[in-house]
């Protein structure tokens, strides 16, 4: 084979993988949306499951998803952006730093449903919560810290050199520089990560079906139970019991997902060019 | 003046002390999860013995047979053939969006793929159920629900992990190295596999080590495609069941020596993922260049 007929086929070749590779996104996008957004009506989203979900709509599982991104959210992002801070701000590269990386990295390794396994034995049984709100979005939390450090830390680097000589030079002690400085300007960086974790936390099934549990019940205290849209998609679609359900919830879910990765996309984009 | 200058000093030791104890709460985190998970979990091995529970085929908690290594086979083969459809699938897409592909084209290719991470593993797992498995059972013969089934499905979930990274490290390739092999008279593709995805191979096994732990630890998907029959599979188009698997679907009504049995398959569920992530860690030390 002469080189510009190898370079044909291989040129052939990885078109036709990124093609398929593609078209498997656009088909699953197209097929959720096609069979599941004629079902999705403003009841669909404001009713009650009734019998199981076999009629009625989501409104409780969308009402427990957003209370336990919520609650997830109120531990991840303080330490998640603490940890960023600590490893730009207030030390140098070295052991320890390379440590907490590594544990970073592994945690963000650790299988949802091992963490689905923690959570069930020290949250809900130990630390005798339940299933509950809080013991799912502490999971919850755990699962996508990785996730906000690594996108806050890359923010908050991108941070000019600058801003800091110069608010040293004008005196300000680093805690000033941090808070009024820093944290202002990489802010749309750290909003990226968080809204990127929201969206795996959306879709996340194994931790949250054994910390939160799977009451249709909509939680008002944090120590109740609930569902969220993923573990009821997933129990509408395992156990056969209404499919038009099924892929209406799985509608509901695909699009705002999408909705959330486009928008934070957006966000980073606008961050960007902002900083050219 | 200075004693103010001395409250502010303080005021920062404390701060700083605050986040150094922050900035633990990911190690901190994996500390607790091993532990409680190696506390649930131990006793048992002990009780059952390694040998027992590692290489028996057995898995009845109710007679009090607890062997896993039919699963661990399977979750082996899983890794391994996901691998094997997403692993080419991934690279090729790679190495079209970093030599081939206009940086216009790239910028619209690349984030779209980055969605295929966004959907829920239980929408694949749905699909796969819904699509793949009549095909498979109708034109290969089987339940539908097996080991092919999930190689395909979870080799589509592990793409964006294999693609990300590995389109890092072929970035992360001096364009000087290309330039070298097109003054050479090297062709575009050439270049891409005499030099390019040579020099950035670390890389690329990072990528793929990385989505082989995606694939071991993925839970779900797998329930709803692998058809969770407990035995050694021993074609391509049986049904099997994975480490993940088991703990998910006997959780929900496990007590006593049987829940404490999924915590240990846990713990080896644990080791798989920890080796890869050492693997992963040490090529990508391994800077891109030699």
């Amino acid at each position: 084979m002469s080189p510009r007929h190898a370079e044909q086929v291989a040129l052939g070749l990885m078109v036709s993988g990124a093609f398929l590779a593609l078209s498997i996104l656009f088909f699953i996008i197209a097929v959720i949306m096609i069979k599941g957004l004629p079902h999705v009506t403003l009841r669909f989203l404001l009713d009650n499951p009734m019998d199981m979900g076999r009629a009625g709509g989501i409104f409780s599982t969308i009402v427990s998803t957003i209370y336990l991104l919520i609650v997830s959210l109120a531990f991840a992002i303080p330490l998640g952006v603490g940890t960023a801070i600590y490893l730009t701000e207030y030390t140098v590269e070295g052991k320890v730093t390379k440590v907490i990386r590594f544990g970073t990295e592994c945690l963000a390794g650790v299988p949802s449903i091992i963490l689905g396994l923690f959570g069930f034995i020290l949250f809900v049984i130990k630390l005798g919560f339940g299933w509950s709100v809080l013991s799912g979005g502490i999971s919850l939390a755990i699962m996508i810290l990785p996730v906000i450090i690594r996108t806050s830390e890359e923010a908050i680097k991108a941070v000019p050199q600058a801003y800091r000589d110069v608010n040293e030079v004008l005196g300000g002690s680093k805690w000033q520089g941090v808070t009024r400085l820093v944290l202002p300007n990489a802010a749309p960086g750290i909003l990226t990560g968080v809204i990127l974790s929201i969206g795996r936390g959306i879709g996340e099934t194994a931790v949250v079906i054994f910390t939160l549990g799977t009451s249709l019940r909509t939680p008002f205290s944090i120590f109740d139970s609930g569902r969220s849209m993923a573990v009821h998609f997933y129990i509408l679609a395992q156990e056969g019991i209404s499919m038009s359900n099924a892929y209406a919830t799985a509608a509901v879910l695909v699009f705002s997902i999408l909705f959330i990765n486009i928008f934070s996309y957006y966000l980073m984009h606008r961050f960007v060019k902002g900083r050219t | 003046m200075s004693a103010s200058a001395a409250g502010i000093r303080r005021k920062e030791k404390i701060i700083q002390r605050i986040f150094l104890v922050v900035a633990f709460s990911s190690l901190f985190s994996l500390f607790l999860i091993a532990l409680f998970i190696f506390v649930e979990g131990l006793p048992m091995i002990w009780k059952v013995g390694l040998k027992d529970f590692l290489l028996s085929t057995q898995w009845s908690p109710t007679r009090g047979h607890y062997g896993i290594f039919a699963m661990i086979v399977s979750s082996f083969w899983v890794t391994l053939g996901s691998l094997l459809f997403g692993g080419p699938l991934g690279l090729m897409c790679s190495i079209f969006l970093v030599e081939f592909a206009s940086s216009r084209l790239r910028a619209i290719i690349k984030p779209a793929l980055e969605l295929l991470a966004g959907i829920p593993s239980v929408v694949y797992g749905f699909l796969g159920v819904v699509y793949l498995v009549p095909l498979v059972r109708d034109y290969l013969g089987g339940p539908g629900l097996s080991l092919l089934t999930s190689c395909i499905i979870l080799g589509i979930m592990i793409l964006p992990t294999v693609i990300s990274i590995s389109v890092d490290a072929l970035v992360a390739v001096p364009n000087s190295y290309r330039e070298a092999a097109f003054s050479l008279g090297g062709t575009r593709w050439q270049t891409t596999y005499m030099v390019t995805v040579h020099a950035a191979k670390s890389g690329i096994i990072t990528a793929l080590v990385l989505g082989m732990g995606r694939a071991v630890g993925e839970t779900m998907a797998v329930i709803m495609i692998a058809g969770n029959a407990l035995k050694i599979p021993t074609s391509p188009l049986d049904p099997i069941r994975t480490l993940t698997s088991n703990i998910a679907l006997e959780m929900g009504y496990a007590s006593g020596m049987h829940r404490q049995a999924l915590f240990a398959t846990g713990i080896v569920l644990f080791f798989f993922v920890m080796a890869l992530n050492t693997i992963a860690t040490l090529f990508a030390r391994r800077k891109v260049l030699k």
